[in-house]
Protein backbone atom coordinates (compact mmCIF):
# COMPACT_ATOMS: atom_id res chain seq x y z
CA UNK A 1 0.00 0.00 0.00
CA UNK A 2 1.34 3.52 -0.91
CA UNK A 3 1.52 4.28 3.22
CA UNK A 4 3.47 6.83 5.38
CA UNK A 5 5.10 3.72 5.85
CA UNK A 6 7.09 4.12 2.70
CA UNK A 7 9.58 7.03 3.67
CA UNK A 8 12.58 6.36 1.24
CA UNK A 9 12.63 9.96 -0.11
CA UNK A 10 10.62 12.21 1.43
CA UNK A 11 11.03 15.21 3.14
CA UNK A 12 10.45 18.01 5.10
CA UNK A 13 11.38 15.52 8.58
CA UNK A 14 14.03 17.61 9.69
CA UNK A 15 17.22 16.22 11.43
CA UNK A 16 18.08 12.93 12.27
CA UNK A 17 19.48 13.59 15.74
CA UNK A 18 20.85 11.15 16.71
CA UNK A 19 21.66 10.03 20.53
CA UNK A 20 25.15 9.15 21.98
CA UNK A 21 25.91 5.61 20.85
CA UNK A 22 27.87 5.28 24.72
CA UNK A 23 24.63 6.15 26.43
CA UNK A 24 21.97 5.13 24.53
CA UNK A 25 19.65 2.50 26.44
CA UNK A 26 18.17 -0.55 24.55
CA UNK A 27 14.65 0.59 25.70
CA UNK A 28 13.85 4.30 26.80
CA UNK A 29 11.09 3.43 29.28
CA UNK A 30 10.28 -0.09 30.94
CA UNK A 31 7.08 -0.18 29.15
CA UNK A 32 8.57 -0.20 25.90
CA UNK A 33 10.59 -3.48 27.02
CA UNK A 34 7.46 -5.07 27.75
CA UNK A 35 6.41 -4.29 24.23
CA UNK A 36 9.05 -5.91 22.78
CA UNK A 37 8.77 -9.13 24.78
CA UNK A 38 5.25 -9.45 24.30
CA UNK A 39 5.46 -9.36 20.95
CA UNK A 40 8.05 -11.87 20.60
CA UNK A 41 6.36 -14.06 22.87
CA UNK A 42 2.71 -13.54 21.28
CA UNK A 43 4.73 -14.00 17.80
CA UNK A 44 6.31 -17.48 18.65
CA UNK A 45 2.66 -18.83 19.00
CA UNK A 46 2.66 -18.88 15.40
CA UNK A 47 -0.79 -17.10 14.62
CA UNK A 48 1.14 -14.43 12.52
CA UNK A 49 4.14 -14.39 10.42
CA UNK A 50 6.58 -11.43 10.09
CA UNK A 51 4.54 -9.79 6.98
CA UNK A 52 1.53 -9.77 8.73
CA UNK A 53 3.03 -8.00 11.38
CA UNK A 54 4.59 -5.34 9.74
CA UNK A 55 1.26 -4.78 7.28
CA UNK A 56 -0.42 -4.23 10.75
CA UNK A 57 1.60 -1.32 11.43
CA UNK A 58 1.42 0.03 8.04
CA UNK A 59 -2.25 -0.01 8.31
CA UNK A 60 -2.02 2.74 11.33
CA UNK A 61 -3.91 5.71 10.52
CA UNK A 62 -1.41 7.67 8.45
CA UNK A 63 -1.28 10.21 11.35
CA UNK A 64 -0.61 8.15 14.18
CA UNK A 65 1.66 5.84 11.94
CA UNK A 66 3.70 9.28 12.32
CA UNK A 67 3.08 10.97 15.48
CA UNK A 68 3.52 7.62 17.45
CA UNK A 69 6.79 6.13 18.50
CA UNK A 70 7.77 2.91 17.71
CA UNK A 71 7.18 0.76 20.13
CA UNK A 72 3.44 2.89 20.34
CA UNK A 73 3.22 1.95 16.79
CA UNK A 74 4.30 -2.02 17.67
CA UNK A 75 1.87 -1.38 21.03
CA UNK A 76 -1.25 -0.48 18.38
CA UNK A 77 -0.87 -2.92 16.08
CA UNK A 78 -0.38 -5.88 18.91
CA UNK A 79 -3.26 -4.94 19.98
CA UNK A 80 -4.96 -4.87 16.44
CA UNK A 81 -3.63 -8.24 15.88
CA UNK A 82 -4.61 -9.88 19.21
CA UNK A 83 -7.94 -9.42 18.28
CA UNK A 84 -8.23 -10.29 14.83
CA UNK A 85 -6.56 -13.70 15.51
CA UNK A 86 -9.00 -13.88 18.43
CA UNK A 87 -6.66 -14.15 20.87
CA UNK A 88 -8.51 -11.94 23.32
CA UNK A 89 -11.52 -10.46 22.68
CA UNK A 90 -12.47 -6.39 21.98
CA UNK A 91 -14.51 -7.16 25.53
CA UNK A 92 -11.27 -8.05 27.36
CA UNK A 93 -8.87 -5.46 25.63
CA UNK A 94 -11.26 -2.44 27.32
CA UNK A 95 -12.05 -4.46 30.09
CA UNK A 96 -9.07 -5.74 30.86
CA UNK A 97 -10.56 -8.92 32.64
CA UNK A 98 -10.06 -12.28 30.96
CA UNK A 99 -13.67 -13.54 29.97
CA UNK A 100 -12.86 -16.54 27.92
CA UNK A 101 -9.79 -18.95 28.34
CA UNK A 102 -7.41 -19.99 25.28
CA UNK A 103 -7.46 -23.49 23.72
CA UNK A 104 -5.33 -25.80 24.42
CA UNK A 105 -3.72 -26.17 21.14
CA UNK A 106 -2.71 -22.40 21.91
CA UNK A 107 -1.66 -22.77 25.23
CA UNK A 108 0.77 -25.65 24.22
CA UNK A 109 2.49 -23.30 22.62
CA UNK A 110 3.13 -20.78 25.14
CA UNK A 111 6.53 -19.66 25.00
CA UNK A 112 7.99 -21.13 28.53
CA UNK A 113 10.89 -20.00 30.57
CA UNK A 114 12.99 -23.22 29.74
CA UNK A 115 13.13 -22.43 26.08
CA UNK A 116 13.42 -18.35 26.56
CA UNK A 117 17.03 -18.67 27.01
CA UNK A 118 17.26 -20.10 23.23
CA UNK A 119 15.05 -17.85 21.51
CA UNK A 120 17.21 -15.32 20.23
CA UNK A 121 19.19 -17.99 18.91
CA UNK A 122 16.56 -19.30 16.86
CA UNK A 123 16.78 -19.07 12.91
CA UNK A 124 13.89 -18.99 10.53
CA UNK A 125 14.81 -20.10 6.74
CA UNK A 126 13.28 -17.70 3.99
CA UNK A 127 13.71 -19.67 1.55
CA UNK A 128 11.14 -21.64 -0.02
CA UNK A 129 11.59 -23.36 -3.84
CA UNK A 130 12.00 -21.89 -6.42
CA UNK A 131 8.05 -21.45 -8.60
CA UNK A 132 10.03 -21.45 -11.96
CA UNK A 133 14.04 -21.03 -13.07
CA UNK A 134 15.22 -17.21 -12.12
CA UNK A 135 14.15 -14.77 -15.23
CA UNK A 136 17.18 -12.51 -14.52
CA UNK A 137 20.81 -12.41 -13.71
CA UNK A 138 23.26 -10.18 -12.15
CA UNK A 139 24.12 -7.44 -14.82
CA UNK A 140 20.89 -7.47 -16.44
CA UNK A 141 18.93 -4.33 -16.65
CA UNK A 142 15.83 -4.63 -15.48
CA UNK A 143 12.75 -2.14 -14.59
CA UNK A 144 10.91 -1.68 -11.48
CA UNK A 145 7.48 -2.03 -12.36
CA UNK A 146 5.37 1.02 -11.77
CA UNK A 147 3.00 -1.45 -9.78
CA UNK A 148 0.50 0.33 -6.65
CA UNK A 149 -1.24 -2.57 -4.82
CA UNK A 150 -3.67 -1.81 -1.99
CA UNK A 151 -1.89 -4.66 0.29
CA UNK A 152 1.07 -5.23 1.62
CA UNK A 153 4.68 -4.69 -0.36
CA UNK A 154 8.03 -4.41 -0.53
CA UNK A 155 8.48 -2.50 -3.41
CA UNK A 156 9.49 1.54 -1.99
CA UNK A 157 7.97 3.71 -4.50
CA UNK A 158 10.60 5.98 -5.08
CA UNK A 159 12.12 2.84 -7.48
CA UNK A 160 8.79 2.26 -9.07
CA UNK A 161 9.34 3.07 -13.15
CA UNK A 162 12.95 3.54 -12.57
CA UNK A 163 15.62 1.52 -14.11
CA UNK A 164 18.64 -0.61 -12.38
CA UNK A 165 20.83 -3.50 -12.90
CA UNK A 166 21.15 -6.64 -11.11
CA UNK A 167 23.60 -6.58 -8.59
CA UNK A 168 23.02 -10.41 -6.94
CA UNK A 169 20.32 -13.05 -6.69
CA UNK A 170 19.29 -14.62 -3.81
CA UNK A 171 17.58 -17.56 -4.76
CA UNK A 172 13.99 -18.07 -4.43
CA UNK A 173 12.51 -16.45 -1.08
CA UNK A 174 8.95 -15.98 0.87
CA UNK A 175 7.04 -13.22 -0.96
CA UNK A 176 6.07 -10.91 1.26
CA UNK A 177 3.26 -9.68 -1.37
CA UNK A 178 1.28 -13.10 -0.08
CA UNK A 179 2.87 -13.74 2.84
CA UNK A 180 0.77 -10.81 4.41
CA UNK A 181 -2.15 -12.71 3.31
CA UNK A 182 -0.98 -16.18 4.72
CA UNK A 183 0.30 -17.37 1.88
CA UNK A 184 3.49 -18.58 1.81
CA UNK A 185 5.20 -18.99 -1.75
CA UNK A 186 8.88 -18.29 -3.05
CA UNK A 187 9.99 -15.81 -5.57
CA UNK A 188 13.26 -15.21 -6.77
CA UNK A 189 14.90 -12.38 -4.90
CA UNK A 190 17.32 -9.80 -6.10
CA UNK A 191 19.63 -7.20 -4.81
CA UNK A 192 19.11 -4.08 -7.77
CA UNK A 193 21.54 -1.35 -7.96
CA UNK A 194 19.91 2.13 -9.18
CA UNK A 195 22.11 5.37 -9.83
CA UNK A 196 21.12 8.03 -7.92
CA UNK A 197 20.88 10.21 -10.86
CA UNK A 198 17.98 7.70 -12.40
CA UNK A 199 16.00 7.93 -8.78
CA UNK A 200 16.41 11.39 -7.83
CA UNK A 201 17.62 13.41 -11.44
CA UNK A 202 19.53 16.76 -10.20
CA UNK A 203 18.44 16.36 -7.08
CA UNK A 204 20.98 13.20 -6.81
CA UNK A 205 24.02 12.90 -4.23
CA UNK A 206 26.81 12.77 -5.98
CA UNK A 207 28.69 9.60 -6.93
CA UNK A 208 25.83 7.69 -5.18
CA UNK A 209 23.84 4.72 -6.07
CA UNK A 210 21.32 2.78 -4.21
CA UNK A 211 20.74 -1.14 -3.91
CA UNK A 212 17.09 -2.10 -3.23
CA UNK A 213 16.65 -6.12 -2.21
CA UNK A 214 13.36 -6.58 -5.23
CA UNK A 215 11.73 -9.78 -5.45
CA UNK A 216 11.14 -10.85 -9.35
CA UNK A 217 7.69 -9.98 -9.71
CA UNK A 218 8.53 -6.08 -8.97
CA UNK A 219 10.58 -6.08 -12.26
CA UNK A 220 10.69 -6.34 -16.21
CA UNK A 221 13.30 -6.55 -18.89
CA UNK A 222 14.87 -3.36 -19.62
CA UNK A 223 16.53 -2.14 -22.68
CA UNK B 1 15.59 -2.66 34.64
CA UNK B 2 18.47 -0.04 34.51
CA UNK B 3 16.57 2.31 32.32
CA UNK B 4 13.89 3.55 34.86
CA UNK B 5 15.95 6.70 36.42
CA UNK B 6 13.93 9.35 35.23
CA UNK B 7 10.50 7.91 36.43
CA UNK B 8 10.20 10.46 38.86
CA UNK B 9 8.17 9.25 41.52
CA UNK B 10 5.72 12.07 42.14
CA UNK B 11 5.31 11.57 38.81
CA UNK B 12 1.82 10.10 37.59
CA UNK B 13 2.56 7.04 35.17
CA UNK B 14 1.78 7.94 31.42
CA UNK B 15 -0.83 6.58 29.46
CA UNK B 16 0.64 4.29 27.51
CA UNK B 17 2.22 3.19 30.20
CA UNK B 18 -0.74 1.99 32.05
CA UNK B 19 -2.01 0.30 28.81
CA UNK B 20 0.93 -1.56 28.43
CA UNK B 21 0.82 -2.68 32.19
CA UNK B 22 -3.21 -3.47 31.64
CA UNK B 23 -2.41 -5.60 28.69
CA UNK B 24 0.21 -7.70 30.10
CA UNK B 25 -1.45 -8.66 33.19
CA UNK B 26 -4.04 -9.13 30.86
CA UNK B 27 -2.08 -11.94 28.56
CA UNK B 28 -0.46 -13.24 31.63
CA UNK B 29 -4.08 -14.29 33.12
CA UNK B 30 -4.84 -15.76 30.07
CA UNK B 31 -1.74 -17.82 30.01
CA UNK B 32 -0.45 -15.81 27.26
CA UNK B 33 3.06 -14.46 28.96
CA UNK B 34 4.95 -16.34 30.97
CA UNK B 35 6.27 -13.02 33.16
CA UNK B 36 9.10 -15.11 34.19
CA UNK B 37 10.37 -15.75 30.51
CA UNK B 38 9.35 -11.76 29.08
CA UNK B 39 11.71 -10.70 31.89
CA UNK B 40 14.29 -13.71 30.43
CA UNK B 41 13.67 -12.29 27.10
CA UNK B 42 14.20 -8.15 27.58
CA UNK B 43 17.43 -8.82 29.68
CA UNK B 44 18.86 -11.20 26.91
CA UNK B 45 18.21 -8.24 24.40
CA UNK B 46 19.43 -5.69 27.22
CA UNK B 47 23.00 -7.48 28.16
CA UNK B 48 23.66 -10.26 25.98
CA UNK B 49 22.64 -9.66 22.53
CA UNK B 50 24.50 -6.15 20.99
CA UNK B 51 27.10 -4.24 18.85
CA UNK B 52 29.41 -6.30 21.38
CA UNK B 53 29.47 -8.82 18.65
CA UNK B 54 29.60 -6.85 15.32
CA UNK B 55 32.63 -5.27 16.90
CA UNK B 56 33.89 -8.91 17.55
CA UNK B 57 33.71 -9.68 14.11
CA UNK B 58 34.76 -6.39 12.41
CA UNK B 59 38.34 -6.34 14.80
CA UNK B 60 38.59 -9.85 13.59
CA UNK B 61 38.78 -8.90 9.78
CA UNK B 62 40.74 -6.36 10.45
CA UNK B 63 43.34 -8.20 11.88
CA UNK B 64 43.18 -11.72 10.45
CA UNK B 65 43.09 -11.35 6.11
CA UNK B 66 41.39 -14.90 5.98
CA UNK B 67 38.78 -14.46 8.11
CA UNK B 68 38.33 -11.12 6.32
CA UNK B 69 38.24 -12.97 2.72
CA UNK B 70 36.11 -15.97 4.32
CA UNK B 71 33.69 -12.91 6.27
CA UNK B 72 33.18 -10.92 2.36
CA UNK B 73 32.66 -14.12 0.42
CA UNK B 74 30.51 -16.51 3.19
CA UNK B 75 29.52 -14.11 5.81
CA UNK B 76 26.73 -16.46 7.39
CA UNK B 77 29.16 -19.15 7.71
CA UNK B 78 31.99 -17.03 9.12
CA UNK B 79 29.96 -15.53 11.50
CA UNK B 80 27.94 -18.69 12.28
CA UNK B 81 32.09 -19.55 13.42
CA UNK B 82 31.89 -17.15 15.93
CA UNK B 83 28.56 -17.97 17.14
CA UNK B 84 26.27 -14.77 16.09
CA UNK B 85 23.73 -16.38 14.32
CA UNK B 86 19.52 -15.66 15.29
CA UNK B 87 16.45 -14.28 14.62
CA UNK B 88 16.48 -11.18 12.13
CA UNK B 89 20.46 -12.20 11.39
CA UNK B 90 19.51 -15.48 9.20
CA UNK B 91 21.14 -13.92 5.77
CA UNK B 92 23.80 -11.51 6.20
CA UNK B 93 25.83 -10.07 3.46
CA UNK B 94 28.66 -8.08 4.46
CA UNK B 95 29.69 -4.64 2.96
CA UNK B 96 32.55 -3.69 2.71
CA UNK B 97 34.02 -0.01 2.67
CA UNK B 98 37.42 0.69 1.04
CA UNK B 99 39.28 3.99 -0.21
CA UNK B 100 37.42 3.73 -3.22
CA UNK B 101 33.50 2.87 -1.50
CA UNK B 102 31.67 3.70 1.57
CA UNK B 103 28.52 1.89 2.28
CA UNK B 104 25.58 2.88 4.42
CA UNK B 105 22.77 1.01 5.88
CA UNK B 106 18.94 1.72 6.06
CA UNK B 107 15.69 0.12 5.90
CA UNK B 108 12.99 3.05 4.77
CA UNK B 109 9.98 0.66 4.89
CA UNK B 110 10.60 -0.12 8.65
CA UNK B 111 13.15 -1.10 10.91
CA UNK B 112 14.85 -4.37 9.49
CA UNK B 113 18.34 -4.06 11.42
CA UNK B 114 21.08 -7.53 12.17
CA UNK B 115 19.58 -8.28 15.22
CA UNK B 116 22.65 -11.45 16.27
CA UNK B 117 25.19 -8.66 15.34
CA UNK B 118 24.16 -5.17 16.81
CA UNK B 119 21.15 -5.95 19.16
CA UNK B 120 18.22 -3.86 18.64
CA UNK B 121 18.21 -0.70 16.58
CA UNK B 122 19.01 2.74 17.85
CA UNK B 123 16.06 5.39 17.79
CA UNK B 124 17.86 7.54 15.18
CA UNK B 125 17.90 4.15 12.69
CA UNK B 126 14.00 3.96 13.40
CA UNK B 127 12.93 7.70 13.02
CA UNK B 128 11.49 9.56 10.00
CA UNK B 129 13.87 11.52 9.31
CA UNK B 130 16.58 8.84 8.55
CA UNK B 131 14.74 6.29 6.72
CA UNK B 132 13.19 8.97 4.66
CA UNK B 133 16.79 11.03 3.94
CA UNK B 134 19.02 8.14 4.08
CA UNK B 135 18.43 6.83 0.13
CA UNK B 136 18.50 10.53 -1.49
CA UNK B 137 20.89 12.19 0.42
CA UNK B 138 22.85 9.34 2.15
CA UNK B 139 26.23 12.17 2.50
CA UNK B 140 23.48 14.93 4.38
CA UNK B 141 22.61 12.07 6.79
CA UNK B 142 26.43 11.69 7.36
CA UNK B 143 26.86 14.78 7.86
CA UNK B 144 24.40 14.97 10.53
CA UNK B 145 26.90 12.47 12.55
CA UNK B 146 29.86 14.59 11.51
CA UNK B 147 31.52 12.25 8.89
CA UNK B 148 32.39 13.57 5.46
CA UNK B 149 32.78 11.29 2.26
CA UNK B 150 34.53 12.69 -0.12
CA UNK B 151 32.59 13.20 -4.14
CA UNK B 152 36.03 11.25 -5.39
CA UNK B 153 34.40 7.97 -3.31
CA UNK B 154 30.51 6.10 -4.06
CA UNK B 155 28.59 5.96 -1.54
CA UNK B 156 26.09 3.04 -1.97
CA UNK B 157 23.16 2.89 0.19
CA UNK B 158 21.53 -0.45 0.91
CA UNK B 159 17.86 -0.40 1.75
CA UNK B 160 17.05 -3.40 3.76
CA UNK B 161 13.31 -4.62 1.83
CA UNK B 162 13.92 -8.40 2.50
CA UNK B 163 15.36 -10.45 4.60
CA UNK B 164 18.96 -9.93 3.58
CA UNK B 165 20.57 -8.11 6.93
CA UNK B 166 23.77 -5.96 5.87
CA UNK B 167 26.65 -5.23 8.25
CA UNK B 168 28.92 -2.77 7.41
CA UNK B 169 32.58 -3.69 7.48
CA UNK B 170 34.63 -0.33 7.86
CA UNK B 171 38.21 0.99 6.87
CA UNK B 172 40.59 -0.15 9.42
CA UNK B 173 41.79 2.93 11.00
CA UNK B 174 45.33 4.19 10.06
CA UNK B 175 48.44 3.69 12.39
CA UNK B 176 47.06 0.73 13.98
CA UNK B 177 49.62 -1.89 12.72
CA UNK B 178 50.59 -3.99 14.63
CA UNK B 179 47.45 -3.40 16.46
CA UNK B 180 45.67 -7.30 18.47
CA UNK B 181 42.47 -7.90 17.71
CA UNK B 182 41.61 -6.69 21.02
CA UNK B 183 43.13 -3.56 21.04
CA UNK B 184 41.31 -3.05 17.38
CA UNK B 185 38.33 -4.00 18.88
CA UNK B 186 37.98 -0.55 21.03
CA UNK B 187 38.00 1.49 17.32
CA UNK B 188 35.05 -0.33 15.88
CA UNK B 189 31.71 1.33 17.00
CA UNK B 190 28.04 0.22 15.88
CA UNK B 191 27.41 3.48 13.60
CA UNK B 192 30.20 2.46 11.69
CA UNK B 193 29.01 -0.82 11.31
CA UNK B 194 25.78 1.25 10.07
CA UNK B 195 27.41 2.91 7.78
CA UNK B 196 26.78 6.49 9.37
CA UNK B 197 30.39 6.94 10.57
CA UNK B 198 34.04 6.12 10.15
CA UNK B 199 35.65 3.51 12.82
CA UNK B 200 37.21 5.40 15.74
CA UNK B 201 41.05 6.70 14.74
CA UNK B 202 43.20 5.76 17.73
CA UNK B 203 44.01 8.70 19.94
CA UNK B 204 47.69 10.20 19.59
CA UNK B 205 49.09 9.03 22.28
CA UNK B 206 48.01 4.67 22.12
CA UNK B 207 49.54 4.60 18.55
CA UNK B 208 51.74 1.44 17.99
Amino acid sequence: MNGVHDLGGMQGFGPVQPESESEEPVFHEEWEARVYGIVRLIGRLGLWNLDMSRHSREKLPPADYLAYSYYEKWFAALQEQLVESGLVSEQELQTGTMSAPITKSIAERVVGTEEIHAMPFMVTSYLRPAPALPRFRPGDRVRALNRHPGGHTREPRYVRGHIGTVHDHYGAQVYPDLSANGVDEGRHLYCVRFDATELWGESADVNSVVYVDLWEDYMEPAP
Amino acid sequence: MAHDHHHDHTEPPSDIELRVKALESLLVEKGLVDPEALDALIDMYEDKIGPSNGKRVVARAWADDEFKRWLLEDPDAAIASMGYVGSQGEQVRVLENTDDVHNLVVCTLCSCYPWPLLGLPPVWYKSSPYRAQAVADPRGVMQQFGSEVGKEKEVRVWDSTSEMRYLVLPQRPPNTQGWSEEQLLDLVTRNSMIGVEDARRPAATATA
